[in-house]
């Protein structure tokens, strides 16, 4: 999906000094299978890093480790200030801070769209019913679904269900967002909705991670770019850079394929 | 194709077709018969086979129902009356109708409490099944129902029935608090809380034992079709929330969890459920100290339990296969605990899946109660066999009451299936 040309970023995009992620000499394993290799990565607050590469380069899995949907097996991970380890309520207070959409949505299909957005905030925050019902109605106007917010998610098209994800995420108030291909299982034509929805979100300041393969989008919000090839980052810098005057033959060659048709 | 585009391959639509009805084709009574009795050669064959062993089948039963009598106090009265017509002896059902209900041992002065017990079934039940029209509050009828439903069937003081409640409350409570730290831990500490409460409400309930006692009924006075109800009712309800724990202590990734469970589903999987009721009423005599007075019915309903709740397991373990892993990661990513996550999203799907499963596990169940009667115990089934066809009044009269047998238990189990089926559409919301 082309976007439009680059301009100069509105006043929140900025970056602060401020870390939101570290990650240290992470490592992990899937049995004897070497997914991810010696990954270093800060990210600041405010930041918003695209990451891609070919399927299989451990990018999602890297992602998914930040809030420990997969366990790494060395090196370490701090999000917010707190260390991710296998202590249960530093995974579930650092779960609760950053959000997370998923490639298929994972919406909550037997709970309504409201339902949806409200349950983790009455249940994980103790948000009494009312007030978090009010926050998903706002966030929902904010996704532009508001009139959906009594179906139940099978009724809504693909694009609509992923801003009801995004919707559901943001009623946690997540300081750090995290999409894992939100636009790969989409058609064409509700691509754009999402992606305004998280160009949107950017421009809010939001911290983002995004493994995507939508370019354009890249182009216009991110403000790093990661390439990844088998389990290892291969490459990184600003987008324009990136996109124009890659280094590695295998993110040239890479960038040759996605952008060469 | 308009006309001005038509010659050339370049396509390019002008005017938007509308929507029309679909055609109307010939319907009604006539197109249906031609449809799915008549249309073919070999189907028509069919029908008119068909026609012809359902009205052999019905020239047989129609004379015997509607010849039949309901009077006379023995075969022989009965034969006499009948004269030979091909009507049936309902006489016996009539005669025995009590005893096929409550077995021959329930005094007959104390009918009305396991009537009563009944009735009240009908108000305890709906707001379990029905919770979605119901306010909330209605659930207390079915909490406090089985404690008043042990009250009037077996009697004694209503201290037993009390301390029993008290604790699974104080169980509950305990479990609530301790929750937080662990599902398992609040788990543990709740069991203890109720073994404690029962422990010490034991010695409070035999020394209070004339506190509003009604007269007591023995265990072994049970029987009738009430003995397959109690078992139905109860072993049903125990192995519903049994087999989830079992199922999702299958999934644990705790070792001792997961290996309890799939060895207690394993071994009770590959036992026929006679033998363990053999070992209920014989062999678990002989671990038990010897004046213990472990009740025979209470037996029943562990092994009963037990056997229904490994079923239950294996059902609700394929429900919770079906769901795809991103809901367990949606519930995790929005920082749910495991507890919460179980409850609000995965279990709900899960059984939902699981319905049609349970529910068959649940009907083979109730009719499965009927086999405490190779050991001894007086249920509906064992009644007929024993003191009824084996009487001098009624020797000889099979088809009348294995028919009524047949009705108590096909009524039970087909309104199982229709709720079933009822909640199946109502729980649907994946449809447009």
């Amino acid at each position: 999906m082309a976007m439009a040309d680059t301009n100069t970023p509105p006043a929140q995009m900025q970056v602060s000094d401020e870390v939101a992620i570290t990650i240290k000499g992470m490592n992990k394993w899937y049995g004897q299978f070497h997914v991810l290799r010696d990954i270093d990565l800060t990210v600041q607050r405010g930041e918003r890093i695209v990451i891609c590469g070919p399927s299989g380069s451990g990018k999602s899995t890297l992602i998914r480790c930040i809030n420990a949907l997969e366990e790494h097996q060395q090196g370490s991970i701090t999000v917010d200030g707190t260390p991710l380890s296998s202590d249960l309520k530093n995974i579930d207070k650092i779960r609760s801070e950053v959000g997370m959409c998923f490639q298929h949505f994972n919406l909550f299909p037997h709970l309504t769209i409201l339902e949806n957005c409200t349950l983790a905030p009455i249940w994980v925050r103790k948000t009494p019913k009312k007030e978090a019902e009010e926050t998903a109605m706002y966030f929902l106007e904010k996704v532009k679904i508001p009139d959906q917010a009594n179906k139940y998610p099978g009724q809504l098209s693909g694009g609509q269900q992923q801003r009801v994800a995004i919707a559901r995420s943001l009623c946690m108030k997540p300081r750090i967002m995290l999409f894992d291909e939100p636009t790969s299982a989409l058609d064409p034509e509700m691509i754009k909705e999402v992606l305004d929805t998280m160009i949107q979100l950017a421009e809010e300041g939001m911290t983002m991670l995004c493994v995507t393969h939508e370019m354009g989008f890249a182009r216009q919000v991110a403000n790093r770019v990661i390439f990844m090839d088998a389990g290892q980052i291969v490459e990184q810098n600003e987008p324009e850079s990136f996109f124009l005057n890659p280094q590695n033959e295998r993110t040239k060659l890479f960038l040759s394929q996605i952008l060469g048709h | 194709m308009s006309d001005t585009h038509a010659q050339s391959v370049a396509f390019v639509r002008t005017k938007e077709i509308a929507a029309k009805a679909p055609p109307v084709t010939d319907s009604g009574a006539v197109k249906w018969v031609r449809d799915n009795l008549f249309s073919g050669p070999f189907n028509t064959i069919m029908t008119i086979l068909g026609i012809i062993i359902v009205a052999y089948l019905l020239s047989g039963l129609i004379p015997w129902i509607v010849n039949g009598t309901w009077e006379g106090d023995n075969i022989q009265e009965c034969r006499a009356i009948l004269a030979g017509n091909g009507g049936g002896c309902f006489a016996v059902i009539a005669d025995r109708w009590p005893q096929l209900l409550f077995g021959f041992q329930y005094p007959d002065y104390l009918r009305w409490r396991p009537t009563l017990a009944f009735l009240l079934l009908f108000l305890a039940v709906p707001p379990a099944l029905f919770i979605m029209f119901l306010p909330r509050w209605t659930l207390i009828a079915t909490v406090v129902y089985p404690f008043i439903a042990y009250y009037l069937i077996w009697g004694g003081t209503i201290l037993s029935p009390l301390v029993a409640a008290l604790a699974l409350a104080g169980g509950y409570l305990v479990f609530h608090r301790v929750e937080r730290r662990g599902f398992v831990q609040g788990l543990g500490a709740g069991v203890v809380a109720a073994i404690l409460i029962v422990w010490i409400g034991g010695f409070i309930a035999s020394a209070g034992s004339n506190v509003l006692a009604l007269e007591t009924v023995e265990s072994r006075a049970m029987g009738g079709f009430m003995l397959n109800m109690i078992l139905g009712v109860v072993c049903v309800s125990l192995s519903i929330p049994l087999g989830i724990l079992l199922a999702l202590g299958r999934q644990s990734s705790l070792p001792i969890v997961k290996g309890f469970c799939v060895v207690f589903i394993e071994f009770v999987r590959g036992v026929p459920l006679i033998t363990l009721l053999f070992v209920a009423n014989v062999v678990l005599a002989y671990f038990l100290p010897p004046n213990a007075n472990f009740d025979l019915i209470i037996r029943v309903i562990i092994m009963i339990t037990m056997f229904s709740s490994a079923y239950i397991a294996e059902v609700i373990r394929g429900g919770l296969a079906a769901l795809p892993k991103g809901q367990y990661e949606a519930g995790d990513s929005l920082g749910l605990d495991y507890a919460q996550n179980m409850r609000l999203i995965i279990l709900p799907q899960a059984m939902k899946i699981s319905i049609p499963g349970i529910v068959n596990v649940a009907v083979g169940l109730f009719k499965d109660t009927t086999l405490v009667s190779v050991i001894s115990m007086f249920d509906l089934v064992g009644m007929i066999r024993g003191p009824i066809l084996s009487s001098t009044q009624w020797t000889g009269v099979y088809w009348e009451l294995w028919a009524a047998a047949c009705v108590l238990f096909f009524t039970v189990c087909y309104g199982i299936s229709q709720y079933s089926q009822w909640l199946e559409r109502q729980l649907r919301t994946d449809h447009r």
